[in-house]
């Protein structure tokens, strides 16, 4: 046993310094690779974070959303829709909700306008999420000037700042009372943005929805159940970015599997004939390059999950930052909750490390059985 | 020291640090929790539905509130100008219309 250690042990020396010579080349080699599962790591550690959080966090959103389509898009819808849904057996309550977006010429940001249930707002009373106030540079006491739907301008007084550590839902919130709502946009007092349905039984939310369709055909549901089946399926590997990372990491595998599949370099045929000649066995060459392709594979592993693990939770996913930022000039500062586990670890072994390792042996095992009079003399 | 040596604590540190990590983001997680359950309740009282992850493009603010005219709304074969919008994948209520 012991013996059998000593001459791994002694196959892994000479591997290190068979590496080493070829430094170069190895250590281009160790860099792409890192970087390879550097942004696989980075990818898979964010839309698990990302997924965690959202079906901790939405699963106190609305049960039921109705909203009004007209010509197949959403229309304010009347209040008095309320009363039909309300007559629905099963339905416990019914809300409206005053929502929308506000274009700030200013910021050259859009923000999110909504009037809470929960907080008693005067009519010239707003609260804002912390990146209007980022942005806008505006703190709580402040005056803030917004533009009504015909160009009037309206001073309102911040009451509050949202707190920093709520940024991933409210960053871009502007929390304003119902009737500073109406007079921005103009929306007609009988009017809302949607509807909020409350249900006793919560296994009946699908048959009230459909129920809720059935009364009111020019309207569409969302259910909670959807919204958080929207978040878990966020991150699609069609989308974009998505496809762009997984065909670059696709395609330096491909050239990592070409470059050994193709054969060893004649320097690396040579040295197998020298090992062979001067005694090694098939077996031992083989052993060679398994531990050639473990030192690669492991280092680039080792250094790539842990880069990419400070990358999503302590830079704050910087390099993703532009993509999800796009044109806009608000984007929320926050700091995924980091839920890894071992199973992510080992999913993104089994994709990286033994891809490798196989195409480093099959190459190697071809040139270990030829003749090493035949490598010798070219 | 001898070269397999060096490897071997080099691999061995890698490891503990991936183990460290694993343990480390266990008790970030758990200590996380009540700052999670806070913002579902800011989620509930307020009557949100969406995360802020991107504030350019309404149906990528309320990813679960997009219609169907929002992503190509400029011209039937226009394509995404939001580079949020070519990441997201679209919402349950669209994907469920066209089973």
């Amino acid at each position: 046993m012991i013996r059998s250690i000593e001459k791994q042990r002694n196959i892994l020396d000479f591997t290190l310094s068979s590496l080493w010579r070829r430094r170069g080349k190895n250590l281009a080699l160790l860099v792409v690779y890192t970087l390879v599962v550097f942004s696989l790591g980075s990818v898979m550690f964010f839309t698990q974070a990302l997924k965690n959080e959202a079906a901790i966090i939405l699963r106190g959103t609305p049960e039921i959303i109705v909203q009004k389509l007209v010509a197949g898009r959403h229309e304010l819808i009347p209040v008095a829709y309320a009363q039909k849904i309300t007559a629905i057996r099963g339905v416990e309550a019914v809300k409206d909700r005053l929502w929308g977006y506000y274009f700030d010429p200013i910021g050259r940001a859009n923000y999110t306008l909504m009037v809470p249930e929960s907080i008693d707002l005067k009519d010239n009373e707003i609260v804002v999420g912390a990146g209007i106030s980022r942005v806008r540079q505006v703190f709580r006491g402040n005056a803030m000037l917004l533009r009504t739907y015909d160009g009037r301008p309206i001073s309102f007084l911040i009451k509050g700042i949202l707190s920093p550590e709520s940024e991933l839902l409210s960053s871009d919130l502007l929390l304003i009372s119902a009737a500073g709502f109406r007079q921005l946009f103009g929306v007609p007092r009988h009017d809302a943005t949607d509807l909020t349905v409350q249900v006793f039984n919560k296994k009946e939310i699908p048959t009230i929805a459909g129920k809720i369709v059935n009364t009111l055909p020019d309207t569409r549901v969302i259910t909670r159940d959807e919204i958080l089946r929207t978040y878990d399926a966020v991150f699609d590997w069609r989308g974009g970015i998505m496809i762009a990372i997984l065909a670059g990491a696709v395609l330096a595998f491909l050239i990592f599997a070409w470059d050994k599949a193709a054969g060893l370099s004649a320097e690396e045929k040579r040295e197998i004939g020298i090992l062979k000649a001067i005694g090694w066995e098939t077996t031992d060459v083989l052993q060679m390059k398994f531990w050639e392709g473990m030192v690669v594979s492991l280092s680039s592993f080792f250094i790539g999950v842990i880069l990419a693990y400070f990358h999503i939770f302590y830079a704050s996913a910087t390099l993703f930052e532009p993509v999800l930022k796009g044109w806009s000039t608000l984007y929320p500062a926050f700091s995924l909750t980091p839920f890894i586990s071992g199973y992510q670890i080992a999913i993104l072994f089994f994709f990286t490390v033994l891809p490798y390792t196989v195409a480093t042996i099959i190459p190697a095992w071809r040139a270990a059985t030829i003749d090493p009079d035949v490598v010798m003399r070219y | 020291m001898r070269k397999s040596d060096s490897f071997g604590l080099f691999i061995g540190t890698g490891m503990l640090l991936l183990v460290a990590i694993l343990i480390q983001a266990h008790f970030v997680a758990r200590a996380d929790l009540p700052l999670l359950q806070q913002k579902a309740a800011v989620a509930r009282n307020l009557g949100l539905t969406d995360l802020c992850l991107s504030t350019e493009a309404r149906y990528t603010r309320h990813l679960s509130q997009s219609d169907w005219h929002a992503a190509f709304q400029s011209h039937p074969l226009a394509l995404d100008h939001f580079p949020s919008g070519s990441v997201f994948a679209p919402p349950e209520t669209l994907k469920k219309s066209h089973d």
